[in-house]
């Protein structure tokens, strides 16, 4: 009850604010954004997720997440916050550091001895090799513990995970903006023209809804045998655009008797640019706020391909990938990269329901929300 | 009632085509020639050749649409690519296993959310209410992944409460071992996403006038939310767990592979990983037109619930 008070009263505060002037739909809405808190909140931890994204593509973070740095399993010290104990069946950290870096070395010689009798045609280039930066950083120590820990093949988590948000940031949003664009278009036509354009994509619409979204997903990833983060977003922004699709439409049906189309009509401006620059406008919150909900779909579809081994490259890594590494580990006690990647999808994803939720209220102040 | 029933019924027809079409082209068009993934890497011209004529893909499409649709109505699919053991029989005895976790899973988790939800409606907007939302949120963001490993890490291998996995020839074994801890996991995951949807049902009842008449005739607030509203928030509840049928036969995915359970979602996953178009084909057919009859289902049942219903 005080939350409907306070609520009503902070619209009727954004209302009146300003000096008198009659505000935009747009500039009312970033107020009624700007008051909600936990919006507010949710929308920082999200642009620090697309920071962080900047910068694992600008490869200023995250460059190296496929070198091994340290040991095998290396224990997560978090800057030195947490002391790395380690099981007590392994041997001491220090015996496995001295251990590991003799064997890099060992390995090293061997493979520096020159060829026997047969001439090795890539000698000169494995010479060369051995000689570059790249490959010296195996005769270096490597470290024992990290901040997150590393994996089964040294591999720092904090890296992979960094990587790994990349890719789920990147699967989400293109996806997302793939289906929304294909559902705006067709439910935009449909809507509009209704006949036999809407009962031809209605059938259309009909068709893909019929089939269980997973099981539509993993048929489409049986077919295309090539994986790969481009794959993934064609997979899911082609199958998944039927719901923005049928409330489009909705909202298109709702628009085309209204005056101001009329008016257009009368006009005689062609039907492409009404459908387009006059009703699209009127429709876009709702459009943008598809955007977020099937982002954060798609952010977990592609954990659950990746996971399965239908979603990014052996080369690739993905949080889906992390937890099927994750899965191996946790039973020999290593807990970490379980922790670093579950936690970082469920703050992303956490925040950007938030985040979606917020946009909507912000958008659409007629419909309350029964929380 | 009955014209209606048929007339969707026949609306279906056109659905059902689509779905054969889409298959059609998805499976012999867009993921290359059928031949070249069946017959494997090293092959002959001849060979190639020959499996295109077993298939019948050297025939015109319509020709092949239609021997796909007799597959359909026979359901004989011939056999599975990989094992050799014919389609129908794959679906007959994997279909056991997935109804065994996810009957129980369903009606569970149904009567855990609603009267959760009636628990929480009544306590609309105080602190306790909020924090179970949140604690919804956030349970809804944490990844399935992670709670099946956590779970059968935790529950079958540390504590040895369950097995870690298996399945056994007897329903009860399965029912009471095998399939509890998967039915838990399934519980957790579904509770967050049901108890939102089921708060906002009753909700929406909780503020209609009748409540109020209630409360004044005296009623005890147990009996109005029990008996008044959750009568009336059953018909929502009702539409969507119909929805949810169809996902019996398909079953949980991740949940059945973990715990190596072979039903049908396993299944999939393993066609999935070896190419094994037939299996997936007729499994995705079938549940498409399950899921078609469930709708129609769900609509006749909310015209039962609800008189003031119209039936278009």
């Amino acid at each position: 009850m005080t939350e409907a008070i306070s609520s009503l009263s902070s619209t009727a505060i954004s209302e009146t604010h300003g000096d008198g002037k009659r505000r935009g739909f747009w500039s009312l809405a970033c107020q009624r954004f700007r008051d909600d808190g936990v919006g507010m909140a949710s929308l920082i931890i999200v642009a620090a997720f697309f920071v962080v994204v900047l910068l694992s593509m600008s490869g200023m973070a995250a460059s190296g997440w496929n070198k091994e740095v340290a040991i095998h399993d290396a224990p997560p010290d978090l800057w030195g916050l947490l002391k790395p104990a380690a099981p007590t069946a392994m041997k001491s950290l220090a015996q496995r550091v001295e251990e590991e870096t003799k064997n890099a070395a060992q390995a090293q010689s061997k493979e520096a001895l020159p060829p026997l009798t047969v001439t090795d045609p890539l000698a000169e280039t494995l010479q060369a090799l051995n000689a570059s930066e790249e490959t010296s950083t195996a005769k270096k120590e490597k470290r024992a513990s990290l901040p997150f820990g590393g994996d089964r093949w040294g591999r720092d988590v904090l890296s992979k995970t960094i990587k790994g948000t990349q890719t789920s940031v990147i699967v989400g949003l293109s996806a997302a903006l793939l289906a929304t664009f294909l559902g705006t278009l067709l439910g935009a036509l449909a809507g509009y023209y209704g006949g036999r354009t809407d009962d031809a994509l209605n059938w259309f619409y009909s068709v893909f809804s019929a089939i269980p979204y997973l099981l539509l997903i993993l048929a489409v990833a049986a077919v295309l045998q090539q994986r790969g983060v481009t794959t993934v977003i064609l997979i899911l922004g082609l199958t998944g655009w039927a719901g923005v699709f049928r409330l489009i439409r909705a909202e298109y049906i709702k628009h085309r008797g209204r005056d101001y189309v009329q008016a257009a009509h009368a006009f005689g401006v062609p039907d492409r640019r009404i459908l387009f620059f006059h009703i699209l406008p009127n429709v876009s919150h709702v459009v943008l706020v598809n955007i977020s909900i099937l982002a954060v779909g798609f952010i977990k579809a592609e954990v659950i391909l990746s996971f399965l081994g239908f979603g990014v490259k052996v080369d690739e890594v993905s949080w889906g990938s992390m937890l099927n590494d994750a899965q191996s580990e946790l039973i020999l006690g290593r807990w970490w990269e379980l922790v670093a990647a579950g936690g970082a999808m469920a703050l992303l994803v956490t925040a950007f329901s938030l985040l979606t939720d917020a946009m909507r209220d912000a958008l659409d102040p007629k419909i309350q929300r029964t929380s | 009632m009955t014209a209606y029933i048929i007339r969707r019924l026949l609306q279906m027809i056109p659905t059902m085509l689509g779905v054969v079409l889409l298959l059609f082209v998805l499976f012999n068009w867009v993921g290359g020639d059928p031949a070249y993934i069946l017959a494997g890497k090293n092959t002959g011209e001849a060979q190639i050749a020959n499996i295109r004529h077993q298939l019948g893909i050297d025939r015109p499409a319509y020709v092949q649409i239609g021997i796909f649709i007799k597959q359909i109505v026979t359901a004989d699919f011939g056999a599975s690519w990989s094992t050799n053991e014919p389609v129908s029989d794959i679906l007959k005895t994997r279909l056991g296993p997935s109804l065994t976790v996810m009957v129980p899973l369903m009606v569970l988790g149904t009567l855990l959310a609603i009267a959760l939800s009636l628990i929480v409606a009544r306590f609309r907007g105080s602190l306790t209410d909020r924090m179970v939302m949140v604690a919804c949120t956030v349970g809804m963001s944490i990844s399935i992944l992670v709670y099946i490993i956590v779970f059968q890490y935790v529950f079958a291998y540390r504590l040895g409460w369950f097995p870690v996995q298996g399945w056994g020839d007897s329903l009860w074994k399965n029912l009471t071992t095998f399939a509890a801890l998967p039915i838990l996991i399934g519980l957790c995951v579904g509770l967050a996403p049901d108890l939102r949807l089921f708060r906002s049902f009753m909700l929406d009842e909780i503020d209609q006038d009748y409540v109020r008449t209630a409360r004044a005739k005296g009623l005890s607030e147990a009996r109005i939310l029990w008996i008044h509203v959750l009568r009336n928030a059953s018909i929502p509840i009702v539409t969507y767990v119909m929805a949810a049928l169809p996902g019996l036969l398909v079953g949980a995915f991740l949940i059945e592979r973990f715990f190596s359970i072979p039903g049908i979602g396993r299944e999939v996953l393993l066609a999935v990983e070896r190419s094994d178009f037939p299996v997936i084909k007729a499994i995705t057919v079938y549940v498409a037109a399950a899921t078609m009859l469930a709708n129609l289902a769900a609509d006749l049942i909310y015209k039962a619930v609800d008189p003031r219903v119209e039936l278009k």
